[in-house]
């Protein structure tokens, strides 16, 4: 009976060391190191650091570890922790423009100044699975040239704004709101919107942004841009008056091209979509520039009629430690609720007194 | 204190009740707000809490914000101390801020809860802490928040009455049994969280400050002591709370809020009071009385 729930503390207790059981699993094989997971899992690490906003893959690995490989799991280990950290600083804006690449490639042009660079990449392997791996062998990659250095790749979206054919994105130099902080108020700005979109969950963008391209307000995207590569982090601490670097950071950065806007007075240009996500994360990123230009349709006065295009739609359903919380909240008892329920619908079955049951 | 209450050791890790002093700080004034126009829902920088979202965070970021080092904390879960949510928010707060914690009601400071309200009458120095999952009592009706923040400031309730006007040319009553929507001192509309609508009569003047926390969505409101809050009813279907044919098995309450067991496989029902500690104290009187 599920009130044998009671006294749960004990059953508490006993859940918890289950859990740590199998996620340990048989104890005959060697212990996953958080290492390993780091160093061998590198996407699983980036899109944990990219939905739970923190830029840390160790604690990543620890997350992902911890939740015996559940991402969305690890994803709110990682949050939860991330809100007792103190902010010291806001970082300057990255610039991408000048990161250290390991993938960068335009399906807009054939070729680019710096060039393309297909890096490591899943796209044009043949999905077959590599039964060399079940034996578990080294993987050597190609031989590296030293002192190999790229030239200078300058976003391939900036040569067409040069050209003036893609509406130019300006900094209004406001204050960037931080939506983990203080409560998401609709409509939001751009700048909300993408760091919600930036913490938002990976299926959802995309299927999101597969629904625009299916139909479901479409915006005829280009990959303009997809670079993937380290960028600095640099802050400004007041006290100091010059800016000191951090470290550096791995990103993904994606930027669509879409169809025009213009009109009677303005000549068409181009739009886009911008995503951008911690690590190796390609899907996301795209995803993310896919939704970003279908929310930007009151900007751009295009009718809203579809999902991806409704920012309080997108926006309240975005995140995946949300919706797994209230999703999961419904294993909770409600029997004081349902009771009601109950109450309530033999009540509505009983003929009303005096009238004649048909 | 009774021999229920106990101070246990707070966990020097983190800091008094969680939330760092700021963030305390932000969810109080928040509150302020709140108690100063009853009934709205004040957005607050809600923060991720170590449990789930629809697991009671907004509840324990307001228990956190209020909770002192002399506080008596009661957690409830459907009416029970010994739920398991209840018992995970408990222990929570035990660690993390060492304050003492009771399943008594009387003697509480302070009462989380989660879709009851005690059957104990509450004090003047007594705040409950409402966990609520949707702020928005208008949400069913209309899925914007755009929308409905513009209904309850132009006093907008209209789609209310008829939503309740439907249910009763429908099924002859009005269909909603828990989360019964009312009118905090004659302006706001007001969700009263999942309590099924028997509790409702008690939110009505009642001595004790009543606190609203809803985590995922980011609102909390209030309803302060002696405020009127009226279930919303028209005249001629007035507003009923739940009635039992049964007593409780337990104690043979008739007046308490009966949770239906089914204890064999012919669905035979057997009722006991929702609220355990309300229950175990007939139990212990009537032991005393003998």
């Amino acid at each position: 009976m599920y009130v044998a729930v009671k006294g749960g503390e004990q059953a508490i207790d006993n859940a918890h060391r289950l859990l740590a059981k199998k996620r340990r699993g048989d104890t005959s094989v060697t212990e996953l190191s958080v290492e390993q997971i780091r160093q061998q899992l590198p996407l699983a690490v980036a899109r944990v650091m990219s939905e739970g906003s923190l830029y840390d893959e160790e604690l990543a690995a620890l997350a992902i570890k911890q939740a015996a490989g559940d991402l969305v799991e690890a994803i709110f280990l990682l949050r939860a922790y991330r809100t007792t950290l103190p902010r010291f600083s806001p970082s300057l804006p990255i610039d991408t423009a000048d990161m250290l690449l390991s993938r960068r490639l335009s399906a807009t042009f054939k070729d680019v100044p710096g060039g393309q660079l297909l890096g490591p990449t899943f796209d044009y392997t043949h999905r077959l699975l590599d039964f060399a791996l079940l034996a578990e062998g080294e993987y050597p990659g190609p031989q590296i040239t030293p002192n190999a250095s790229l030239d200078a790749c300058p976003r391939v979206l900036g040569l067409l704004a040069k050209e003036g054919l893609i509406k130019n994105e300006s900094d209004n130099s406001d204050t960037v709101a931080d939506i983990t902080r203080d409560p998401l108020e609709l409509p939001a700005s751009r700048a909300e919107r993408l760091q919600a979109l930036a913490r938002g969950d990976e299926g959802f963008l995309l299927a999101l942004g597969y629904s625009t391209q299916r139909g479901y307000g479409r915006n005829h995207p280009f990959a303009g841009e997809i670079r993937i590569g380290d960028v600095e982090v640099w802050i400004d601490p007041e006290e100091l008056g010059f800016s000191i670097c951090l470290g550096s950071i791995e990103v993904t950065e994606c930027e669509m091209v879409n169809q025009f806007v213009g009109s009677a007075t303005e000549l068409a240009q181009f739009t886009r979509g911008y995503g951008l996500a911690f690590g190796h994360a390609e899907r996301k990123a795209m995803g993310m520039a896919l939704v970003d230009r279908a929310l930007r349709a009151k900007e751009f006065n295009e009718e809203i009629e579809s999902p991806a295009q409704q920012e309080e739609f997108v926006l309240m359903h975005c995140d995946n430690v949300e919706a797994a919380g209230f999703v999961s909240h419904l294993k909770l008892p409600h029997y004081v609720d349902f009771q009601a329920e109950l109450d309530l619908i033999r009540k509505l079955r009983k003929p009303a007194e005096g009238s004649n049951h048909e | 204190m009774n021999d229920m209450t106990q101070a246990p050791v707070r966990d020097a890790a983190y800091n008094f009740a969680y939330l760092d002093e700021q963030t305390k700080r932000m969810i109080r004034r928040a509150l302020l707000k709140a108690v100063a126009i009853p009934g709205y829902q004040v957005p607050f920088g809600g923060r991720e809490m170590p449990l789930p979202y629809g697991w009671g965070t907004g509840g324990m970021q307001l228990t956190a914000a209020i909770l002192g080092d002399d506080d008596v904390l009661k957690v409830i879960d459907q009416g029970a101390d010994d739920t398991t949510n209840a018992v995970s928010i408990r222990r929570f707060f035990a660690r993390t801020a060492g304050v003492a914690t009771t399943e008594s009601t009387p003697d509480a400071t302070v009462i989380q809860t989660r879709h009851r309200i005690p059957e104990t009458p509450l004090h003047a120095d007594q705040i409950m802490v409402y966990q609520v999952p949707i702020p928005e009592p208008l949400r069913f009706i209309e899925p914007s928040e755009t929308e409905t923040r513009t209904m309850h400031a132009l006093n907008d309730y209209g789609v209310m009455h008829v939503k309740l006007y439907e249910d009763i040319a429908t099924f002859g009553h009005i269909a909603t049994a828990y989360a019964y929507p009312v009118m905090v001192d004659e302006r706001y509309v007001m969700d009263p969280s999942p309590i099924p609508k028997f509790d409702n009569p008690k939110l009505d003047m009642s001595p004790a400050l009543m606190l609203f926390g809803a985590g995922r969505e980011k609102r909390l409101y209030a309803v302060p002591p002696y405020t009127r809050v009226v279930s919303l009813d028209f005249e001629d279907h007035p507003f009923e709370a739940q009635q039992w044919e049964e007593n409780c098995a337990i104690c043979a309450s008739h007046d308490s809020f009966l949770d239906e067991l089914i204890i064999d496989d012919a669905g035979n029902q057997r009722f006991v009071c929702s609220d355990t500690y309300y229950c175990a104290q007939r139990v212990s009187q009537q032991e005393q009385g003998q």
